[in-house]
């Protein structure tokens, strides 16, 4: 019976031009992976959150060129596959202490942002739905924090870039936008730096001494309790 | 009055003294003027190419915020004010080309898919053009400190009157700034270069031909005796203004004189404070002079 169920629930799919038959209630991961192909690259923590598993694909009868993360998207009758496993990209080196939170620190390591056709072809190819055409002109007109708080869901997965016309790459101008926030709009966490004062000072030696000293069963009991005790 | 306002990248960049004196004095005279949501780039340069429709989405998408923030209410009038003239002209130019060509518009829609339709009814509005729709009468009914022996030579750079079929005022004979100045109370001083180019961007790689040009048009009117000049645009303001010391080194002989955008000389009038009128954003400072001539006070 269950054989059967399978069966009636199979899908054909086109992996970089050749076609296998998977199950249709598998991820395009899976099912790449049940017909045969070993990923190497362009997989990680197939969870949807490293973005190293982007994918293009198109699906029978229309002309649009869709991307996702293999390990999220589910396969589709017919859907033509390709991994876009890495992007080429020039990622520039900066000391974000010589910078300023302001237009020119992104004109100046990526001055291709000005030729934004705000065309939003990288908010259509995102997996993410994140409306990255919107963070680009954020961090053209200097609004860091507006950028930074667009494309907080980044996972640099590249579909922007490799679709993008202007050949901006937007995830690279996405992760200046979030540094120059933290360290120039947002500023250090205070609860932290005050926490790494605690933990110099010695509060928590006593603590960790005796941590050294139990056995494992009690470790295991103090770890399973550790929100009760607090 | 609330009115969708578009300021553009640099207004919020290198030209925060235009905005600051801009939304100050549009207060002054009961504007409101609300800023666009999710606004993009202007397009910068207008598509000269007829099949360039990839230039268009950019203008034609702040065209639909305009829509959409007439639909949610949050304006009363679909009129989009532009105070950069290079966002005003690129945005203008391709509402109508759009607005004249069903096809392009139809080929713009299909493109931008998830965006709502563009109705085609927005108007784009220099800030000029609402202030004399305004009518001169009522702007100087709002002069508290009348700019009385101020010297100021309008300078109209080429965006505002040029293309003819865009200009926003008669591109052989423009009045619309003179007329400006007359109602705060400033002396008009009119200069033969002030539709002449002055070098615009090649401020990137050739400085020596911006200098140039610039020098013709500052020369012009220290000669006829001037004490500044006043501009509706950025770049104007850079070449002119930001790139004296440029001018300096092939003409040891030019002094200085300042150049401010209109919206500070209202604001001025308007008897606003020091963070309206930003002057300290200028360079060459204009104080010195506004002091002289005790329209603020000495510092």
């Amino acid at each position: 019976m269950i054989m059967e169920k399978n069966e009636s629930n199979m899908v054909t799919i086109h992996v970089m031009g050749k076609s296998h038959e998977v199950p249709g209630d598998l991820t395009i991961m899976k099912a790449m992976e049940y017909a045969g192909h070993q990923f190497r690259r362009g997989s990680g923590c197939r969870g949807g959150y490293c973005g190293a598993c982007a994918t293009i694909y198109r699906t029978k009868g229309s002309y649009k060129l869709l991307g996702a993360l293999a390990c999220q998207k589910m396969v589709e009758d017919d859907m033509y596959i390709a991994q876009i496993p890495f992007s080429p990209a020039e990622k520039k080196t900066y000391d974000i202490n010589d910078l300023r939170a302001d237009a020119n620190a992104f004109m100046v390591h990526y001055p291709e942002i000005s030729r934004c056709l705000s065309c939003n072809t990288c908010t259509k190819a995102c997996p993410q739905d994140i409306m990255a055409m919107d963070y680009v002109q954020a961090a053209l007109r200097g609004d860091v924090s507006e950028a930074a708080r667009l494309s907080f869901d980044c996972i640099s997965c590249g579909l922007c870039a490799v679709r993008c016309p202007a050949e901006i790459v937007p995830y690279n101008i996405a992760q200046l936008a979030r540094r120059l926030y933290s360290k120039f709009v947002d500023g250090p966490a205070e609860h932290v730096l005050e926490k790494v004062k605690e933990v110099e000072a010695g509060k928590f030696d006593d603590e960790l001494a005796e941590l050294q000293t139990l056995d494992r069963e009690t470790l295991k009991e103090r770890y399973e309790t550790r929100e009760k005790r607090l | 009055m609330k009115l969708p306002y578009y300021p553009g990248c640099t207004l919020k960049t290198n030209a925060e003294n235009f905005e600051t004196s801009t939304l100050e004095a549009a207060e002054a005279l009961d504007i409101e003027l609300v800023e666009l949501p999710r606004w993009n780039c202007c397009g910068t340069v207008h598509a000269l190419a007829k099949d360039d429709v990839m230039h268009y989405l950019a203008p034609i998408r702040n065209l639909v915020r305009v829509d959409q923030m007439l639909a949610e209410g949050d304006v009363e009038d679909g009129k989009l004010v532009t105070q950069c003239v290079m966002c005003w002209n690129t945005i203008k130019r391709a509402n109508t080309a759009a607005i004249e060509d069903p096809d392009k518009m139809g080929k713009i829609k299909d493109f931008m898919e998830k965006e709502p339709e563009y109705s085609g009814k927005v108007e784009v509005l220099h800030f000029l053009e609402l202030l004399k729709e305004k009518g001169w009468d009522t702007i100087s009914g709002a002069v508290k400190l009348p700019l009385e022996g101020l010297k100021v030579a309008p300078y109209y750079g080429c965006l505002l009157l040029r293309p003819r079929e865009v200009a926003l005022d008669d591109p052989d004979n423009p009045r619309i700034i003179e007329d400006l100045l007359e109602a705060l109370g400033a002396e008009v001083v009119d200069l033969a270069y002030k539709s002449k180019c002055c070098g615009a961007y090649h401020a990137v790689h050739l400085k020596e031909v911006t200098a140039e040009l610039s020098h013709k048009i500052l020369s012009q009117a220290t000669e006829l005796g001037a004490d500044m000049v006043v501009t509706a645009c950025p770049l104007c303001e850079f070449n002119l203004g930001k790139r004296q010391h440029e001018i300096k080194k092939l003409h040891p002989e030019f002094g200085s004189i300042p150049v401010v955008y209109y919206t500070q000389l209202m604001a001025l009038a308007f008897g606003l404070n020091e963070e309206a009128t930003a002057f300290d954003e200028n360079t060459p400072d204009p104080r010195p002079l506004l002091a002289e001539k005790g329209l603020i006070m000495e510092r």
